[in-house]
């Protein structure tokens, strides 16, 4: 089943509005539309928190996989995956 | 050496002696002129002839140092170029060996950029119809740059002030130098084997153009162009524009620039939100409004309107008679079960027992009379509270508010809609107190 993403139900909210505020709907048409806007601003309000705060910069570790570690920028030292590093073990 | 007149030379003596002379006199030269007859056969090594106007000399570039060449060698190319003149005895020629060359009045690499950018761009790398859109609200955001340095720092610091919740993935590499190119196609590849992130950004600070060249080359621009996540590239500054920024779906003059196209303000997001909400609402009250308008309008037997309130009042006189009709109904009714009481009990006890049955009796029909003239009460200002209720609804009421009806003559069918009635026709307007019959003058359009 296809996600639905952010913008094409953004886009598809926006056009239902449109569409009220045009059309002379009948009012059990205009209360299902309300009820379909209703539905697509709460799942947009969802997508808006659903991400996950990190920062992570991949490291290759001993054994050649790639893995994500914590990053922070201020700390100067980084090396592109390909470079092994000692000090690192790989958890 | 000088020889005596009647020496005899052999042709590989002379030779040899031109030889030595050429190759010591024209042992590191540089010659400019136009490159003609190019020929690159499969052993890598380039020959061609430089030419002028008068003249023309036959060059050879080998493929070790063809190797180190940045641009491609054409025939009409100006060039400038670096070598020795060498003499190939077996066939009596001379030729320049060269060991650089460099295009004329254009760097070498500006000349690679030119040539790059001609041939994938045929190749229809650049095609506008193939990029695809930046995802609006990204939820993972793959960056492919140097972990050291302003330019992350930078980028982050951005992405952080505009949407808090963002899960960012670095793939550091270096952004110059050799193997660079690979590393961030390398990068960009591994982003794709994931699957993990809605948009990448590949991203560099400012430099000249040695130091972007790593974005020029055709590696970084096919791992681009195979991404099958849209791809931000922001290198450079703003005037600097490299191969990656053209086959990439969306261009950034810089990388904090990209930051900022690709993460948008979630206050601004959710203010979008908010108002299309408040919109929709407000369109459907309106329309739930506007359909109880609709329907209180909807007086299809909309009589005389002093006839209607006549009506209600016959009505409401039938309930009262037909109120006292049952009341005394009920006491009548009352009355002979008691009397039916009373009869037995006379026959029992003959006169105490009268008299205290005859003020039962008329104390019951005492507090009959007076629950039926209460409930009568209650009925009497239910009804006319009613009365005072139809009353405000009723044309009456609302034409004595200054409203008048108007209607068309002769169908008087009543008017909502100036579009109902055109120049000349004629309308009847009911007004609290009597009627104008009038003429419409003109029919405007709200």
């Amino acid at each position: 089943m296809v996600k639905e993403r952010f913008e094409d139900a953004l886009n598809k909210l926006e056009k239902i509005v449109s569409k009220l505020e045009d059309g002379e709907i009948p009012l059990e048409e205009s209360l299902k539309l309300f009820e379909e806007g209703i539905r697509l601003s709460r799942l947009c309000n969802q997508k808006l928190e659903e991400a996950e705060k990190r920062v992570e910069i991949l490291m290759k570790g001993k054994n050649g996989v790639i893995k994500p570690r914590l990053f922070d920028p201020s700390a100067s030292s980084g090396q592109a995956p390909s470079d092994e590093s000692d000090s690192e073990e790989d958890e | 050496m000088r020889l005596p007149l009647r020496y005899i030379l052999t042709v590989s003596e002379l030779t040899r002696e031109i030889k030595d002379i050429l190759e010591m006199q024209f042992a590191d030269i540089l010659v400019e002129g136009e490159i003609s007859n190019l020929k690159v056969p499969p052993s890598g090594h380039i020959y061609f002839t430089l030419k002028d106007d008068l003249s023309q000399i036959r060059v050879v570039l080998f493929k070790s140092q063809a190797r180190s060449l940045r641009f491609s060698p054409e025939d009409g190319l100006h060039v400038i170029c670096r070598g020795r003149v060498s003499l190939y005895e077996k066939r009596g020629e001379y030729q320049l060996i060269l060991e650089e060359m460099e295009p004329k009045g254009i760097g070498a690499l500006q000349l690679a950029f030119l040539q790059l950018k001609e041939r994938l761009e045929k190749e229809g790398f650049f095609d506008a119809s193939r990029k695809r859109p930046i995802p609006m609200v990204p939820q993972k955001i793959g960056i492919v740059t140097s972990p050291t340095g302003a330019v992350i720092r930078d980028m982050l610091q951005i992405i952080e002030r505009r949407f808090e919740n963002v899960h960012l993935l670095l793939y550091p590499v270096r952004v110059q130098g050799e193997g660079a190119a690979s590393e961030i196609a390398r990068g960009i590849e591994y982003f794709n084997e994931q699957m993990e992130v809605d948009v990448i950004i590949v991203a560099r600070g400012g430099g000249s153009l040695e130091d972007l060249w790593a974005f020029n080359e055709e590696e970084v621009a096919r791992a681009i162009f195979y991404s099958q996540i849209p791809i931000l590239s922001a290198v450079g500054h703003e005037t600097d524009y490299t191969i990656s920024d053209f086959v990439a779906d969306l261009r950034a003059p810089t990388p904090s620039a990209a930051a900022e196209l690709v993460v948008k303000d979630k206050r601004d997001v959710k203010n979008t939100l908010q108002f299309l909400e408040v919109r929709l609402g407000s369109e459907v009250l309106q329309t739930l409004q506007e359909g109880r308008t609709h329907l209180s309008h909807l007086n299809k037997r909309l009589k005389d309107p002093k006839k209607r309130i006549e009506e209600d009042f016959l009505k409401v006189d039938d309930l009262f008679n037909r109120f006292l009709f049952l009341a005394s109904w009920i006491v009548n009714t009352k009355r002979e079960k008691h009397l039916h009481l009373y009869e037995g009990l006379f026959l029992r006890n003959p006169n105490q027992k009268v008299k205290h049955l005859r003020r039962f009796i008329s104390e019951t029909e005492r507090r009959l009379l007076q629950n039926i003239k209460h409930s009568i009460e209650i009925w009497r200002q239910r009804l006319e509270g009613k009365m005072g209720q139809l009353d405000s609804l009723s044309p009456v009421s609302i034409l004595q508010r200054g409203y008048s009806i108007t209607r068309k003559i002769p169908s008087l069918e009543i008017l909502r809609d100036s579009s109902q009635v055109k120049e000349g026709d004629r309308v009847e307007v009911r007004l609290f107190r009597g009627t104008l019959v009038c003429g419409v003058e003109k029919s405007e359009k709200p």
